[in-house]
């Protein structure tokens, strides 16, 4: 498959990064930003990774079921991530959880009709001390109110827009 | 200040760089000690180098609290198989958010950490396995990695010295079994992170097969300052068999969450009342998640004169694990807490052993049938049996992190699960706060956009 300049780099980057037999640990960083990129781990993702890393493209695919952030299937181009683990939960987390579900008429690991917006319950992000946070794509979002909560998916729509 | 205001009452070792301007940069590190503590290394043979973390009762700061200098005396350096140096920056134990400060704000220092246990075990290669959501975390140290290696702090031969150390980092991609160490190794070697069976251990056995050095960020972050102010000053800091500084983690029902490095051995309630600014409304005590979910839950009863410590909380049958200290006000709903815990571990469980498997899977279901209201006098029985044919049952211990917050809230707070059977589901407690606590957490944004444009997914 044809990669950007930019993932071509960084995949002959992330290749650097082991031993000369060892590509196998590049991987898992490559899958996730080939993601990034792509928007999903696509097979011909799988099959480009599998032949650069020197792997059958089911190893691949088997590696991937495992971790919860690659998704073969496209997630919103803004994927909003709600923590409701302990601290978040004694925060106001599943609150928030509940406000952004009604807001946008969708539930766990779903995306709006217009492919904006994804949401997912998510486990601890490693904000407790700003409980209760939340991140969409890879920015935090601490000590989150419910106002705020409106306002950040407000100002997503109006991003989206202004592209 | 980012996050929240320094206290008084902390002890500033490995955080006191955290306030400076620019306190990742390579320039705010080299004017305060930066570097300093290698290049005394560097002047020191290996063994010395242990003897002092030896003498400093460092115990890893990941959760499980092995004596450092024991653990680094374990790998054999005279191995003919390469060494190398591994740092777990998985961070993801509900209630801990300690690694993302000391990498954000001081990268650096874990830098020289693992230059050092890089010069005392002969690896040449180190790496920072570090959990994919953290990806601003990634750049940042990539940021430090590239300042280092244009100043010679890592590359070959440095500064003419004839020792050579090269670092990379590692992303997971969102597996909280990751921060295990032998499934941390699988992950990083490209499979699924399923624990390895020990022993052998990752000191003899660890990355390819090779001797590996693997210690949590602030296990490493902490060793250029034990170097700098000797074993014996820095466990001095602390109290006997716990040495040093820890940094803590507050969160929940208390008015100033937030991170505070603190001497070991520092009262609970202090922790609760000065540095966590107290009980949120006012409200009383009920228990205390001492570090990280996965250490058994204590009541207020239980905290009262308790101090935090790894022997103090062995004592009451729990742990100091990572320092996530979780406080839970009196209103808080006992029952949906321990469900919201074990739907964690049901999550997060790998699947690799069939007790924490199905233990976990069938412990959120009883819960769950709890707080919908259609739980039974014999599963409060059940659930207490179930946690515990998981305990010691399985290769790694996220079945024993499932099965021990669960038992204590059984045990010490029965009365709630006895409270739905006679009064039936009760309604949700709203948490919600319309204002936020401190303008700094929400300004905290400016700073993240400063970091350059992630591709976006």
């Amino acid at each position: 498959m044809q990669l950007s300049p930019q993932l071509e780099s960084k995949f002959e980057s992330l290749l650097s990064n082991y031993p000369e037999d060892k590509k196998r640990s590049a991987m898992i960083p490559m899958l996730i930003y080939g993601q990034d990129e792509l928007g999903s781990v696509t097979p011909e993702l799988i099959v480009e990774v599998a032949a650069r890393v020197g792997v059958q493209p089911l190893q691949v695919s088997e590696v991937m079921s495992y971790y919860s952030m690659l998704h073969p299937k496209p997630l919103g181009k803004f994927h909003v991530q709600i923590c409701t683990n302990v601290s978040c939960l004694l925060t106001g987390g599943e609150d928030l959880w509940d406000q952004a579900c009604h807001k946008l008429g969708i539930g766990h690991k779903q995306a709006t009709a217009d492919g904006l917006i994804s949401l997912e319950e998510v486990e601890c992000i490693g904000a407790c001390s700003w409980a209760p946070a939340i991140q969409i794509n890879y920015d935090f979002h601490h000590e989150v109110t419910p106002a705020r909560l409106e306002e950040l998916i407000n100002g997503l729509t109006e991003k989206a827009h202004a592209v | 200040m980012p996050y929240n205001e320094p206290h008084p009452a902390e002890t500033r070792i490995i955080s006191k760089r955290f306030g400076l301007p620019n306190s990742a940069s390579l320039e705010t590190f080299m004017a305060n000690e930066g570097y300093a503590a290698i290049k005394k290394a560097l002047g020191m043979t290996p063994d010395a180098i242990i003897d002092e973390l030896k003498a400093s009762n460092l115990r890893g700061r990941g959760g499980a609290g092995f004596p450092t200098g024991l653990k680094w005396s374990f790998v054999p350096r005279t191995s003919p198989k390469a060494k190398y140096i591994m740092v777990n920056a998985d961070e993801s134990e509900p209630g801990t958010c300690k690694d993302r400060l000391l990498m954000e704000f001081d990268p650096h220092q874990l830098l020289e950490g693992m230059m050092i246990g890089g010069y005392v075990m002969g690896a040449k290669y180190g790496w920072i396995y570090i959990r994919g959501e953290y990806r601003y975390l990634i750049d940042i140290m990539d940021r430090a990695i590239a300042e280092a290696y244009s100043a010679d702090y890592l590359g070959d031969n440095l500064h003419g010295t004839g020792f050579s150390f090269h670092i990379r980092t590692h992303s997971g991609a969102g597996a909280y079994e990751c921060g295990e160490e032998s499934a941390l190794l699988e992950s990083f070697e490209g499979k699924r992170g399923i624990p390895r069976i020990r022993p052998p251990f990752p000191a003899v056995s660890g990355a390819y097969q090779s001797p590996t050095l693997l210690n949590n960020v602030e296990t490493f972050a902490t060793v250029p300052a034990i170097l700098l102010m000797g074993g014996a000053e820095y466990a001095a800091l602390g109290i006997p068999k716990s040495g040093g500084t820890k940094l803590l983690c507050i969160s929940g029902h208390v008015n100033k969450p937030g991170v505070y490095e603190v001497p070991l051995g520092f009262p609970m309630m202090r922790a609760i009342e000065e540095l966590g600014g107290g009980m949120r409304n006012g409200k009383k005590l009920k228990a205390v998640v001492p570090g990280g979910s996965s250490c058994p839950m204590l009541t207020a009863a239980e905290c009262d004169g308790l101090t935090l410590d790894y022997d103090a909380l062995a004592k009451v049958k729990s742990m100091l694990g990572s320092g996530g200290m979780i406080v839970l006000d009196e209103d808080t709903d006992m029952v949906r807490v321990a469900l919201r815990i074990m739907r964690f571990y049901q999550h997060e469980s790998c699947g690799w052993c069939i007790p924490c498997r199905e233990g976990t899977t069938w412990l959120k279901k009883l819960l769950t049938r709890f707080v919908e209201g259609a739980g039974t006098q014999s599963d409060i029985v059940m659930i207490g049996d179930l946690a515990k044919n998981m305990l010691g049952r399985t290769f790694c211990p996220l079945g024993d992190a499932a099965a021990m917050p669960t038992i204590s809230i059984i045990e010490k707070f029965r009365g709630e699960f006895e409270d739905y059977l006679a009064h039936g589901p009760k309604p949700r407690r709203s948490y919600v706060r319309e204002e936020t606590l401190r303008e700094e957490a929400l300004a905290w944004h400016g700073q993240a956009a400063a970091i350059p444009a992630q591709p976006t997914v």
